[in-house]
């Protein structure tokens, strides 16, 4: 799966000077650290064939010279017991395949929280590799009154300590020296027999702790405070009510007037490209197939951007935890465990990362069906496609003052019974082939912390990117093999109309098998082509329309009109909410349960849930309902 | 009374900290919101007694009952510098120092 094509992570390893694994203990703060070093230097990939565990990225020294760093895991330990600790474990030990042995290791603690953190960093300074202790949070450490004497725990464990402020930035020169100095000659030492005796292990990072004279600090007490007010009984489950309802609202009416105007620099830049180019195939190709094709999906940017933002915030300020622990009842009543729901709300943004975040999930059985369930979670390239139909089919119109819309309420609509469908399958496959006993819920708490610009800046830039880049690749593929095919059989030399091209054809073969659904032939060609990516269908309709000579948003609004009753948009809506049109997906099923098995048996019953739905949909919504 | 003796009886759990009853130890779930308890062993298979000591839940540590999720569970306890959620099902296994 690794590919050695210019992301490959062995060509990264290549061109740099030395190879670091960063390591930590979740929430101490080192993908901020990560991220901080390597800033717009990563490699994420996520798209079908190369989806990496591991991200990557190139530091710069003060030299010039650049290393590779490792972003591992979060794990508490290295015992292999989930796939995200063996991860960890098969980097620092040298046996991933791709991935050369690290020379040397930044391990990053929570220096508010050193006792236990040095716990379960021992295993980690028991392997003997170069280390750079990295005492991070350093700031929330001094401002809680707590201490340590990093001379005297460096000299205790045989490794360099440095404090640090990732968040801040403070500190990262004594990181970045360390990267590019000579580090082999001191390696830490501890007793390999503390490691299987957890109490033990405790006792001697408490011993450690002492004798770096370590004074704890006090409590986080805003923390305490913000907890009494979104863990409180009544105002607790109401505030998640309107964080989400809020998101929602704001993802649909507050990026309008972005996408208007992105819709207006694309139409204008086709306008004048048309101007340019003579009136040959070549034009109606560029400006009917690419432009109306990729412009259509691209407009989508900045809802998509929008969502992106507000899981960032939730995450980053350590509220999605909180919400985790409400919604765990939810969960416990499907027979899903609290640790499932964090893949699951990963999962609104992309399926992909979801599943790879079900790796903390221990139990083998629970794992799969988070697995299987996750598509059903909408995944953001469902935005494009709910906007487009719903903003075609439903006027806008206040239903709870300027809080909620009904365009706003149709799209949380369409979320929520995405959300039901997961639960109500996990129920169904937990209680049939995947049966195990009730796994236990263990979730740290995290401080709450202020988002900072840089991470969320960062997280936008990494998803606009891979957003883009499906727009320049899938998308645009798609859009040129469809406007050959809407364009052949030449007939004395002219193109057909389009219902008798090569695409028509295709779509017509389908039509008998989708008429029940209330779609036309257009609607099927869109269909076939959302096999690779759902988002893909509006970029067809645009091509479709675009050759028949209507291209503009509004124009795809009025011209999807014309072609679906309200009751087929309701199908349509249904079929997508349910069917897995993903290849990124697919290919990351296969590779994470290790065979065509679970993808094949998630593919067809999700197909079928999509069919048999849109189906009584379109029924029940054409005869009156 | 006799009704409300065998009812004691019959739920041995519902007593405070340090106050089992029926000669049955406390449990985390006997701590009401803010009271502490020392804890004492962890009646649980070997690998969730491991995650959970590596989460801080290590024998004579104290243990603190914070808030929870509305209903009561799951609870968080703030125990070796952290707060940690478990659930009912899971804290009733962790036993305090009598």
């Amino acid at each position: 799966m690794n590919e050695c094509h210019e992301c490959g992570p062995c060509a990264v390893a290549e061109r740099a000077a030395g190879v670091f694994a960063i390591i930590g203990p979740p929430n101490s703060g080192k993908s901020t650290l990560f991220n901080r070093l390597t800033g717009l230097r990563q490699k994420v990939a996520n798209y079908p064939g190369i989806t990496v565990e591991q991200r990557l990225g190139r530091a710069r020294l003060g030299d010039g010279r650049e290393v590779t760093l490792i972003d591992l895991p979060g794990v508490y330990s290295l015992t292999p017991r989930s796939e995200d600790e063996q991860v960890a474990h098969d980097v620092l030990t040298g046996r991933m395949k791709d991935l050369p042995r690290p020379d040397a290791v930044l391990l990053i603690l929570d220096a508010t929280n050193l006792g236990r953190h040095l716990m379960t960093a021992a295993p980690i300074l028991a392997l003997g590799l170069p280390t750079l202790l990295v005492l991070n949070m350093a700031d929330d450490l001094k401002s809680r009154g707590g201490e340590v004497d990093v001379e005297a725990l460096s000299h205790q464990l045989g490794a360099p300590v440095v404090l640090t402020s990732a968040t801040r930035g403070e500190g990262l020169e004594a990181v970045l020296d360390f990267l590019g100095g000579d580090f082999g000659h001191e390696l830490p030492h501890i007793d390999r027999a503390l490691l299987n005796d957890i109490p033990r292990c405790r006792q001697w990072a408490a011993h450690v702790g002492h004798r770096a004279a370590y004074q704890a600090p006090s409590p986080p007490r805003w923390t305490q405070r913000l907890d009494a007010v979104f863990l409180h009984p009544v105002a607790g489950p109401l505030i998640f009510l309107a964080v989400v309802v809020g998101v929602f609202q704001t993802i649909f009416s507050g990026a309008r007037p972005l996408m208007d105007g992105l819709q207006a620099l694309i139409n204008w830049s086709g306008g004048r490209v048309a101007a340019v180019l003579p009136d040959s195939p070549l034009r109606s190709l560029v400006i009917d197939g690419v432009w109306s094709g990729v412009g259509a999906v691209v407009v989508f940017l900045p809802q998509i951007l929008l969502l992106f933002l507000f899981i960032g915030l939730l995450e980053d300020s350590g509220y999605l935890a909180r919400a985790a622990l409400i919604a765990d009842r939810t969960m416990a009543r499907v027979g899903l465990q609290g640790k499932s729901f964090i893949p699951l709300v990963s999962a609104y943004a992309c399926a992909v990362p979801a599943i790879l975040a079900t790796r903390t999930i221990e139990n083998k059985r629970d794992r799969i069906a988070t697995i299987l369930v996750a598509p059903l979670m909408t995944c953001s390239a469902r935005l494009p496609v709910y906007t487009l139909i719903i903003a075609a089919f439903l006027p806008e119109r206040p239903l709870a003052g300027p809080l909620l819309g009904t365009r706003a309420a149709a799209l949380l609509g369409l979320y929520a019974l995405g959300f039901a469908a997961a639960v109500l399958t996990a129920r169904v496959l937990k209680s049939s082939i995947l049966k195990s006993e009730r796994a236990a819920f263990l979730l740290e708490m995290p401080p709450y912390r202020w988002p900072t610009l840089a991470s969320l800046g960062l997280r936008l830039f990494d998803r606009a990117k891979i957003f883009l880049r499906r727009a320049g690749t899938i998308i645009l593929g798609v859009a040129i093999v469809l406007w050959v095919l809407a364009h052949l059989p030449l007939k004395d030399g002219q193109a057909p109309p389009i219902e008798q091209s090569l695409a028509g054809m295709l779509g017509r073969a389908v039509e008998p098998v989708i008429k029940p659904l209330g779609f036309n032939w257009k609607i099927g060609v869109g269909l076939i082509t959302s096999l690779a990516a759902r988002e893909v269908i509006v970029g067809t309709l645009g091509t479709i329309y675009g050759i028949e000579g209507d291209a503009s948003s509004a124009g795809l609004q009025q011209a999807v009109r014309r072609d679906l009753t309200p009751a087929g948009a309701v199908a349509l809506l249904i079929f997508f909410a349910f069917a897995m049109q993903c290849m990124s997906t697919i290919a990351v099923v296969r590779r994470e349960t290790g065979g065509w098995k679970w993808p094949a048996v998630q593919f067809a019953y999700l197909g079928v849930l999509a069919y048999v739905g849109a189906f009584l949909a379109h029924q029940l919504v054409a005869r009156g309902l | 009374m006799q009704t409300i003796f065998r009812k004691a009886l019959g739920r041995p759990r519902r007593g405070r900290a340090g106050r089992g009853l029926g000669g049955q130890p406390p449990t985390l779930l006997d701590l009401a919101e803010g009271e502490q308890g020392i804890l004492d062993r962890l009646e649980l298979p070997e690998d969730v007694a491991r995650r959970l000591m590596e989460l801080g839940f290590v024998p004579g540590h104290r243990v603190v009952a914070a808030r929870s999720a509305p209903g009561g569970d799951p609870r968080v306890y703030r125990v070796d510098g952290s707060e940690i959620a478990l659930r009912r099902d899971t804290a009733e296994h962790l036993k305090l120092r009598p």
